[in-house]
């Protein structure tokens, strides 16, 4: 078995703790450039950002979206390697190690690369993207991420026109993950996947940090993916590899309960989980005797992604 | 029924009542968590699940123990696991859809854990309303068998919790394996009563 955080690392490996300060500094002025709205274009007006390059708030629709209090994204979180409850990720990621960060980018592409998390970011611009986020279980929030399109990277590394998927893998870190340790419930590393046009949409993005900040480490630090869209499960946390495929590569919970959790697991208020509806969803920070709102087709992002999905039926292809 | 028994009964009424104290204080703080709606179908459901158990265990208890005089107890927390069942239902209704009848529906139509909930609160329901001696004289022979699906109501109950998980099923199995040890037990007295009977039918005019 090969654990790639078991293996020693040479001392000729090991970052200087000079340039990794400086590592640190350029992630921290890079979030900061996006927070207060000065550089990359984008500027905050009512809590919505407005980009000169790209509305992207404008996503869900004609509607703006308030974002969820961030405690409530920090303190709720489905983080199955550390917990199979909402709450404990968020002392228990506290020991995940995440400096230093490479991310493998491997496949059928032109120029395999593993960048430094640093180096990878120095070549992206950063942006806020509101989004809403729905997850499976029947819940809902508003996150501003702070991150970059996944297609400028992917472009970037120069996919052969045999790529048809794009495999993510999480970290596997098992002395910091007691499920992973204990081998319990997924199959570990966590791994999730994209179809390639899926994984070129605007939309999609790679997230760095929320809230004006860098991501809180249970909710996904360094690194993960947001895809709007989709169940939440699908934004996988803590990339570290990123393949592109020829086939579709089997994704962690479609393989735990492949009638439950489909390889697509568009948000789709027509097509039930077996066991319960997805017709509306509880949004976190709502009030005591409010109604759920009802959950919309492609999460809300019907208008930029339905023609990815044009002629396919959806019960099917859940 | 002598003082210091009236007085126990009182106790035990109120101690039931500090999970519904409790969980007011917490919605009050705000100490439920990320989404306290969830937070409080999980409490309410809990607690009537556990009140279930306690009332089911009683008459093992009573016959481990030769303890007797225990029946009124076991009306009271029977009495309590409708209770919190009730407020389950209630909050489900009112705290989480206020109402909205359409959504309401929609979820009930497409949610199988639903509907084991719905079995379970049905059977429940109609225990606590046959509880008072009233009805109980009205339905004669029927109650017993009426009360013998308070098994039913616990199955369905556990399957209930179980049907909504996305994976992680530590709770249930043990709310599962304890539910079946008691059924086992009432099992295990039955065919014993049986083989006895059997073995005194031919002395015995009982």
């Amino acid at each position: 078995m090969i654990i790639k955080s078991n293996k020693t690392i040479p001392a000729s490996e090991i970052t200087d703790p000079q340039l990794f300060k400086q590592r640190r500094a350029i992630i921290k002025a890079m979030l900061a450039t996006v927070a207060t709205g000065s550089g990359m274009g984008s500027a905050m007006a009512n809590g919505n950002v407005i980009s000169k390059n790209l509305v992207i708030d404008n996503a869900a629709g004609s509607h703006a979206l308030a974002s969820t209090p961030k405690q409530l994204v920090t303190e709720y979180t489905n983080y199955y390697e550390f917990t199979f409850n909402k709450e404990d990720a968020s002392n228990l990621a506290k020991n995940l190690l995440i400096d230093p960060w490479a991310v493998e980018i491997s496949g059928e592409i032109e120029a395999p690369v593993t960048l430094h998390l640093e180096d990878l970011l120095s070549q992206q611009v950063l942006q806020d993207y509101i989004y809403r986020f729905r997850c499976v279980e029947g819940w809902s929030m508003v996150v501003p991420w702070v991150g970059f399109s996944l297609a400028g990277l992917l472009k970037q590394v120069r996919p052969l026109s045999s790529a048809h998927f794009v495999k993510f893998t999480s970290v596997y870190q098992p002395e910091s993950m007691p499920a992973q340790k204990k081998n319990l419930m997924l199959d570990w590393p966590y791994v999730e996947a994209l179809r390639i046009d899926e994984a070129m949409h605007p939309l999609t993005i790679l997230a760095v940090g929320m809230y004006g900040d860098s991501l809180p480490k249970q909710n996904g630090a360094p690194i993960r993916l947001v895809v709007p869209w989709k169940y939440g499960f699908k934004s996988i946390k803590a990339i570290v590899k990123i393949e592109l495929l020829k086939r579709a590569p089997l994704t962690s919970w479609n393989k735990y309960a492949p009638k439950e959790y489909g390889f697509y697991a568009n948000v789709n208020p027509a097509v039930p989980h077996p066991r319960w509806s997805q017709n509306s969803e509880r949004l976190l920070g709502s009030n005591f005797f409010s109604s759920r709102r009802k959950t919309e087709l492609f999460n809300g992002y019907g208008e930029q992604v339905a023609a990815l999905y044009r002629n396919m039926d959806l019960e099917h292809f859940f | 029924m002598s003082f210091r028994s009236l007085s126990l009964w009182q106790i035990i009424f109120l101690v039931c009542l500090l999970p519904l104290v409790w969980l007011l204080f917490d919605m009050g703080f705000d100490n439920l968590g990320g989404n306290p709606i969830q937070a409080l179908h999980i409490r309410l459901g809990d607690w009537s699940l556990r009140f279930l158990c306690i009332t089911l265990a009683i008459t093992p208890v009573q016959t481990m123990t030769h303890w007797r005089g225990m029946t009124e107890f076991r009306q009271l927390f029977g009495m309590y696991t409708f209770f919190y069942a009730s407020l389950h239902v209630l909050a489900y209704l009112t705290v989480d859809n206020a109402l909205v009848w359409p959504i309401i529906g929609m979820d009930i139509l497409q949610s199988s854990y639903i509907w084991f909930g719905i079995i379970a609160y049905v059977l429940i329901f109609l225990m606590g309303i046959s509880t008072p001696k009233a009805a109980k004289k009205r339905l004669g022979k029927s109650w017993k068998k009426l009360h013998r699906f308070i098994y039913i109501a616990a199955c369905a109950a556990i399957l209930h919790y179980f049907w909504q998980l996305k994976g992680n099923l530590a709770q249930p199995v043990f709310y599962l394996l304890l539910i079946g040890f008691l059924l086992l037990f009432r099992v295990l007295v039955w065919l014993k009563d049986r083989q006895l009977a059997r073995m005194f039918i031919p002395k015995s005019t009982k």
